[in-house]
């Protein structure tokens, strides 16, 4: 009995390990959204400057949208963003969520750096983040005409991304009715 | 090894050499820790003296190996030669020369660089300096800080070369990102890694002693003083951390419970339960098994803290070199290390003589409930910084766990402990009597009383927890004070000569929890307190705020070494007042800083930030922010009182057992 419990270090570190392990393995880029095919969680963000504006989940439908989770602390949405600023320059409709700061360091990084959304909203605590299972920043969010999360991508938006898989995805669902 | 031509961006020969030597001296380091590990371990089995000086003399050699590869890299960094990867990407001329040297380890590779270096020097330490350890354990000791080692240096030569070259070698480095171009960076990851590192000298004894099968208060006096070589830069660490991202980030807060804070933060619990528990091994030979468990553990705890900011398992302030081939490494070594030494105990401790016997009401008894607290703390801080992997695996999206979880979880346990903080000092080891005990914290119960009276009374029944929180800090401070004070007027000798006899063990203790005390004062007067305002000014405009009456007099750009700066002046009149700030914001050849300007004050600091411009002013937020200082000040005297500890001779490295130590181990042999 004795003896037991002298094992029970081990064999708590053994499940952490697994889980750990198991943490890693799985590719994070093919995280499925448990929200796929269906609307985002309702949520209301807060302006990113006093008397500004936010932006609410209802105001997400009418036409494909990418919702991408930024923070001025993240390093590579700092790499993502010149892609985000070239697919603002073509049009592409993109909406903010500033995540875990201050929306004054939101604010004050959109400001250096350029703004390629069309809203942006704050998210300082993380609560909203939590509904819509954000895992980290940056991370995407494809929704369709009817506001319907449509896919999820977690981490940054190269080039390549935009080109293989994220621009046919907006372009299938711009030809959506 | 340098030439400084024009511009130095062009290099000679020479340069070109360093980054090889550097690359060759690690390899050498990597072949030593073999030749430590395997000489070191056998050398104790066989009882062979040749093999374990050999051991010695290769622990020796690699610390000072890895210290030169260091150097190499230091010196590519100092002499801007770009040809090397690393320098060419976190360093530029225009940079400081203090900057670009911090750029060492301001890298991922150089960071693990670091992380070696730390660990041959310890190696080392225990190698020069352990010469009255029975000479098997030294031998072991050493042995296992080898293997411990060579995991480190293979992930370094295999997995992060930091050596690596470019062709052709750029004219001119990026930048290193400048929210760690600061005094802070400076100082704070490497006593963090001091820290971290330093707690694998407790691992190491705690395997060795399994090995040897033998755990003793000989072995206790030994372990502690490394134990508190690693927990005083620990504390400095963190403290700088959170002073530096209190000054840095921009954001008026101190503690953001971000992975890589709670990263150190969980060692930081263990160790200081690690630190009381070998206290009743060395002094009752009591809790042997336990305190071997804690020291395995709490290293392995600093592990995952490098593991954490390595793999990009989670999402933080501080992720940078994300890379999950590296997490899977540094995971597998994790998994080899205290995978290893969990087996060994569970083999070994429970052959392990028990210790003494006590009573539940004794010092030995406040210490296990210490332990437990502390080690409950740590599990939760655990559960929350690695809830989002685990909710994950049960099927459910990733999530993170924000401030809230924290302060509801984790109080409930705190305060308990903190109320038992004030107790423990005042108990007799093996047995005490619950009603003298309570007599001896009259004092500070009376004033913690008295604080709690007054702080009621003046801010009424809604400020309860504000009150409760100054009274909590009351009882710390006052109980800290009673423990020489107990000593210093129940005493026969003359106050002055009690004074000068107190041994610096006593008044160590003291000090650490005094530290606490203002600890806890501050965190309740900025959580109870704190009020904020954000407000667009224009120049000539002025605020009111907390009692201050706060104007902008001017906005003007300024030049820096490397920056730009945008300076607001403010004018600020009222409490603590009349006296101007200067909040900047810089911007670098690629991002920018905000330099928040802070009046700090033992009341209360102003802290000031200057955002964007708009409509012709800027964007103002302002913070109250009462006795936050101590905070700060609080980490300090902690680390201050384990300082003091550390000079108790009782404690000093290498000192021989004095006869009338207290200890009823067997006397060590001395080796050679």
């Amino acid at each position: 009995m004795k003896r037991l419990l002298f094992l029970a270090p081990i064999a708590v570190f053994v499940v952490v390990l697994v889980g750990f392990m198991a943490g890693l393995q799985r590719d994070p880029s093919i995280l499925p959204s448990m929200l796929i095919g269906k609307p985002l969680p309702a949520f209301a963000l807060a302006p990113m400057r006093p008397g500004g504006q936010g932006f609410t989940s209802a105001e997400l439908v009418g036409q494909p949208v990418m919702v991408n989770v930024f923070a001025s602390w993240c390093t590579v949405c700092k790499e993502e963003h010149p892609v985000l600023m070239a697919l603002r320059e073509q049009g592409v409709n993109i909406v903010g969520l500033d995540w875990r700061e201050d929306a004054d360091a939101g604010a004050r990084w959109l400001a250096a750096n350029g703004d390629p959304y069309a809203k942006t909203g704050n998210d300082a605590s993380g609560r909203i983040g939590i509904d819509m299972g954000v895992s980290g920043a940056p991370e995407t969010f494809v929704l369709d005409k009817r506001g319907r999360v449509r896919y999820r991508q977690v981490g940054e938006i190269t080039p390549q991304v935009w080109s293989q898989t994220l621009g046919p995805l907006m372009a299938r669902l711009r030809a959506e009715s | 090894m340098r030439s400084d031509s024009a511009g130095g961006a062009t290099e000679g020969f020479y340069d070109s050499m360093t980054a090889e030597i550097g690359q060759f001296a690690l390899i050498l380091a990597f072949l030593l820790a073999a030749v430590q590990a395997g000489a070191g371990l056998w050398g104790a089995r066989r009882g062979e003296p040749v093999l374990m000086a050999l051991g010695r003399a290769a622990a020796v050699l690699q610390g000072g190996f890895v210290a030169l590869a260091f150097a190499c890299l230091a010196i590519s960094y100092a002499v801007c030669d770009f040809s090397v990867a690393l320098v060419a990407a976190h360093s530029n001329s225009q940079q400081p020369l203090a900057y670009r040297i911090a750029a060492t380890w301001g890298s991922h590779e150089g960071s693990m660089l670091l992380w070696v270096l730390v660990l041959g020097i310890y190696s080392a330490g225990i190698a020069v300096f352990g010469r009255t350890l029975r000479e098997t354990l030294q031998a072991r000791v050493l042995g296992v800080q080898a293997l411990i080692a060579l995991g480190f240096l293979g992930f370094l030569i295999f997995t992060s070369n930091p050596f690596l070259r470019l062709s052709p070698a750029p004219l001119e480095g990026t930048e290193l990102n400048p929210l760690l171009q600061d005094p802070g960076l400076v100082t704070h990851p490497p006593l963090l890694y001091i820290g971290y590192v330093g707690f694998s000298a407790a691992f190491a004894f705690a395997a060795a002693a399994l090995l040897e099968g033998r755990v003793d208060a000989a072995w206790a006096r030994w372990v502690r003083p490394w134990v508190l070589a690693a927990w005083i830069p620990l504390t400095i660490g963190i403290t700088l951390g959170s002073l530096w991202a209190y000054c840095e980030l921009g954001w008026g807060g101190w503690w953001f419970w971000d992975p890589v804070e709670n990263a150190s933060l969980m060692p930081w619990l263990l160790g200081t339960a690690l630190l009381h528990s070998a206290l009743v091994l060395e002094r009752r030979g009591a809790l042997a098994s336990w305190t071997i468990l804690l020291a395995i553990l709490t290293f392995s705890l600093s592990l995952v803290g490098t593991f954490l900011v390595r793999s990009g398992i989670l999402t933080s302030v501080h992720a940078f070199a994300v890379d999950p081939q590296r997490g899977i490494y540094i995971l597998g070594l994790i998994g080899v290390a205290t995978g290893a030494a969990l087996a060994l105990y569970a083999w070994r401790a429970p052959s392990l003589r028990a210790g003494a016997l006590f009573a539940s009401v004794s010092r030995e008894g406040a210490i296990i409930l210490n332990n437990l607290f502390l080690s409950v703390l740590c599990f939760t801080v655990f559960a929350g910084t690695f809830a989002p992997v685990f909710i994950e695996l049960t099927g459910k999206d990733k999530i993170s766990v924000g401030p809230p979880y924290y302060s509801w979880i984790f109080a409930p346990f705190a305060v308990p402990l903190l109320i038992l903080v004030v107790f423990g000092p005042m108990l007799n080891w093996k047995r005490d009597k619950l009603s003298t005990v309570l007599r001896r914290v009259r004092v500070p119960a009376a004033v913690a009383a008295a604080v709690l009276l007054l702080g009621l009374v003046s801010v009424g029944w809604k400020g309860v927890v504000a009150a409760a929180g100054l009274a909590l800090a009351a009882w710390l401070i006052a109980g800290a004070a009673a423990i020489p004070g107990r000593r210093w007027w129940a005493g026969r000798a003359s106050l002055g000569r009690s004074i000068r006899t107190t041994p610096p063990g006593i008044l160590g203790l003291s000090i650490a929890h005094l530290g606490l005390g203002l600890l806890v004062l501050g965190v309740t007067g900025v959580t109870a307190w704190q009020t904020d305002k954000v407000l667009n000014m224009q120049p000539g405009q002025s605020t009111t705020f907390a009692g201050r009456t706060i104007a902008l007099q001017s906005v003007a750009l300024a030049d820096g070494p490397n920056y730009q700066a945008r300076q607001a002046r403010f004018a600020i009149t009222g409490a603590g007042g009349p006296y101007t700030l200067v909040a900047e914001r810089r911007a670098y050849a690629t991002s920018q800083t905000t330099e928040a300007a802070i009046h700090v004050s033992p009341l209360g600091n102003l802290y000031i930030s200057g955002g964007d411009e708009a409509d012709g002013g800027i964007v103002v937020r302002l913070w109250s922010q009462p006795f936050i200082m101590w905070i700060w000040v609080g980490g300090f005297v902690m680390a201050g009182g384990g300082l003091v500890s550390l000079s108790d001779r009782r404690l000093r490295l290498g000192a021989p057992v004095r006869a009338a130590a207290p200890a009823a181990g067997p006397v060590p042999a001395a080796a050679e």
